[in-house]
């Protein structure tokens, strides 16, 4: 039995940056919002306290300074860096895009670039259509990045870990809504999650519902729900995108023959259509019935907070695509 | 003018900047038998690349562009390895994965080739960037060419390296002038409203030089000049070099307009034809440099036709190799793409 603490999500990230740095000091971060602009920022601040030199606060330059961090990758360090709204990452697209996410493969495997992007996606109440994106499946869309999308505690210090030992430029998806949730977390120093590596959240057995990020919570509250109808729904959290554990969402939907996929991105070509596909190729025999997405609309995302709440893929339309999928 | 180097150096530059020139044109008479895509030749521009990056030292870092060739040829990429490489050959720098605009070799400092305009310059200020957190003796190189001002890329990176006077040169080569440009349908020229372009590097309080790019004194003690400033912690230096437009760079695609370069016009001026006579007797810095050479009693004539004949051999054999080696192997294209 491992010893754990019981601990906030925000003091998980915190714990997480704090032990890169103390461990390698070729780790510089850049950028200060990890934790967006919520009180638990004061963790980061008091972090950069500890380690002045350790820190870069760049212009507003998301170009430049995430364009820096990788040059910096292939010089000898291992920046995390800071983007802090998912939304403001279009801005060093061509960068992350074309530079961090390339430059293994067309130099001939001669040059790395190992480095994490952090960022905050999604939506996180009141952020309109610019601070609310979830850039998660156009990132995927993109050979060459890792992706990892923690949901608990546990998780962030355990995939933050592993992204900053691999050779990979790696997206960390995160979320504000996560900050306030608390979860165990082991001691041990050097626990690490392998990438790739699927986490069944909660075992069940009439419908799998996938989800990544901050939906896992929502997905894992809908469980309950439909539990109290008699329904036992299995939560597939994949904890990475990049890689995709395939094999354990295959093994999850051979067993429920049911499938509901939760997804903050838009619905066309979101990571939900993503795992639709991958279903369907690989597991057509043992859907029972065909498989509902649960996404952001397509539309852009709206500030008022009744329409807002209508276009995201809350805990009530999970249980209500969960209750159709299985015939309810 | 010469450099102020010993004269077996001085003579090793024009080694480098003969092995470009021979590379440039061997590669346009190879694109006329193989698709080998768009390119970019530094045919008129050996006279600044040269003399800048041969005070590199080990460890120090340079991020080129689209037009790279020179640049890794003026640090010691091998030539036959380029070839390969921009024919797709398994025996590529890259293994066939980058073609021309890709072409990287971290062993002479050069980690990747980013062909997008604006590309490199957050890298290299990266580089830098690293370099003062390590607090290694080292210096990063940003090579670009004019239009490379008109990106974003430059402004965000250029800032970031003044606040934090990183050891990092901006060597711009501004192959505009004389460009005829869009205006003549040709080959597009940069589009900027700053004039001169330095002003885009003193708004953010970085020294500038500008310097006759094909001069290759002048760009060796403008290099030596913005290296030892940052060296020496003293920050980023904006160097633009003027060159002039090769006449083969007008069209989309490169032709040998001037001819296969005859080295004998460097000092048989009555040699130069009519055609391009501007071209030979004074726009063309590496026949200025070998100009300069012979009438200082540097070199004799016979030293240099010598020089060129090894160089040339050299470039054939690349050629050679290139066309000799294998393709890769096309389940290779599924390797390499992660760490």
């Amino acid at each position: 039995m491992e010893d754990t603490r019981e601990m906030l999500y925000a003091e998980a990230l915190v714990g997480a940056l704090r032990h890169q740095l103390a461990t390698d000091d070729r780790v510089h971060i850049m950028g200060l919002y990890f934790l967006g602009l919520t009180p638990h920022r004061q963790m980061v601040a008091e972090l950069r306290d500890e380690y002045l030199d350790r820190f870069y606060y760049p212009p507003i330059a998301e170009l430049g300074y995430v364009g820096t961090a990788i040059g910096a990758a292939m010089a000898g360090l291992r920046p995390i860096v800071d983007i802090a709204t998912a939304s403001f990452m279009f801005e060093a697209f061509p960068q992350i895009i074309n530079e961090a996410a390339n430059t293994y493969y067309m130099s001939g495997g001669r040059t790395a670039v190992p480095m994490i992007f952090h960022f905050n996606h999604g939506v996180r109440g009141g952020g309109a259509a610019q601070h609310s994106h979830s850039p998660q499946a156009m990132l995927w869309n993109t050979p060459g990045l890792e992706i990892m999308a923690p949901s608990t505690p546990r998780d962030v210090k355990g995939l933050v870990k592993t992204a900053a030992a691999s050779d990979n430029p790696t997206a960390w998806v995160d979320h504000v809504r996560l900050f306030d949730t608390s979860g165990p977390v082991p001691d041990d120093e050097d626990f690490a999650i392998p990438f790739g590596v699927a986490d069944i959240k909660r075992a069940g057995s009439d419908v799998t519902l996938f989800a990544s990020s901050w939906l896992v919570q929502r997905a894992l509250e809908a469980a309950e729900l439909l539990e109290q109808q008699g329904i036992d729904a299995e939560v597939v959290d994949p904890r990475t995108l990049s890689p995709l554990d395939e094999e354990a969402i295959i093994e999850s939907v051979a067993k429920t023959g049911r499938l509901v996929v939760v997804d903050e991105c838009h619905r066309r070509c979101g990571v939900g259509a993503e795992i639709m596909a991958v279903v369907t190729e690989n597991a057509f025999g043992d859907l029972r019935a065909a498989p509902i997405r649960v996404t952001t609309a397509d539309v852009p995302v709206p500030f008022s907070p009744p329409l807002e709440e209508h276009i995201e893929p809350t805990t009530d339309k999970i249980v209500a695509a969960a209750l159709e999928v299985t015939g309810h | 003018m010469t450099p102020d180097l010993p004269e077996d150096q001085l003579v090793d530059l024009l080694r480098r900047m003969l092995v470009i020139r021979r590379f440039e044109e061997s590669l346009i008479k190879l694109a006329g038998d193989f698709d080998i895509g768009h390119f970019h030749v530094y045919i008129g521009q050996e006279s600044t690349g040269v003399p800048a990056l041969a005070q590199l030292q080990e460890g120090d870092l340079a991020f080129t562009t689209h037009r790279n060739h020179g640049h890794l040829l003026a640090r010691g990429t091998d030539p036959a390895a380029m070839v390969a490489e921009i024919l797709g050959k398994a025996t590529g720098t890259n293994n066939g994965k980058g073609g021309t605009l890709h072409i990287a070799s971290p062993e002479h400092g050069f980690p990747t080739t980013s062909a997008v305009t604006g590309g490199c310059t957050p890298l290299a200020t990266g580089a830098a960037f690293a370099f003062s957190r390590r607090k290694v003796d080292r210096v990063s190189v940003c090579l670009f060419g004019d239009g490379a001002l008109e990106e974003g890329s430059y402004h965000e990176s250029i800032n970031i390296a003044a606040l934090e006077a990183l050891p990092v040169i901006y060597l711009c080569e501004n192959n505009s002038l004389e460009a005829l440009g869009q205006k003549a349908n040709e080959y597009p020229s940069s589009t900027m409203a700053a004039a001169p372009l330095t002003d885009l590097a003193a708004s953010f309080k970085v020294p500038t030089i500008t310097v006759d790019g094909t001069d290759t004194g002048a760009v060796h003690g403008a290099m030596a000049e913005a290296i030892d400033r940052a060296r020496s912690g003293g920050g980023p230096t904006f160097v633009e070099a003027l060159t002039v437009r090769w006449p083969g760079n007008r069209p989309l695609w490169p032709q040998l307009a001037t001819g296969v370069t005859d080295l004998t016009y460097a000092w048989d001026e009555g040699a130069i034809p009519q055609d391009h006579s501007k071209w030979h007797g004074a726009q063309d810095g590496v026949l200025r440099y070998t100009r300069e050479l012979v009438t200082a009693g540097l070199v004799t004539t016979g030293d240099v036709l010598a020089l060129d004949g090894e160089v040339s051999t050299q470039i054939e054999d690349a050629v050679q190799f290139a066309l000799d080696s294998p393709y890769p192997d096309p389940e290779s294209a599924f390797e390499g793409v992660y760490a």
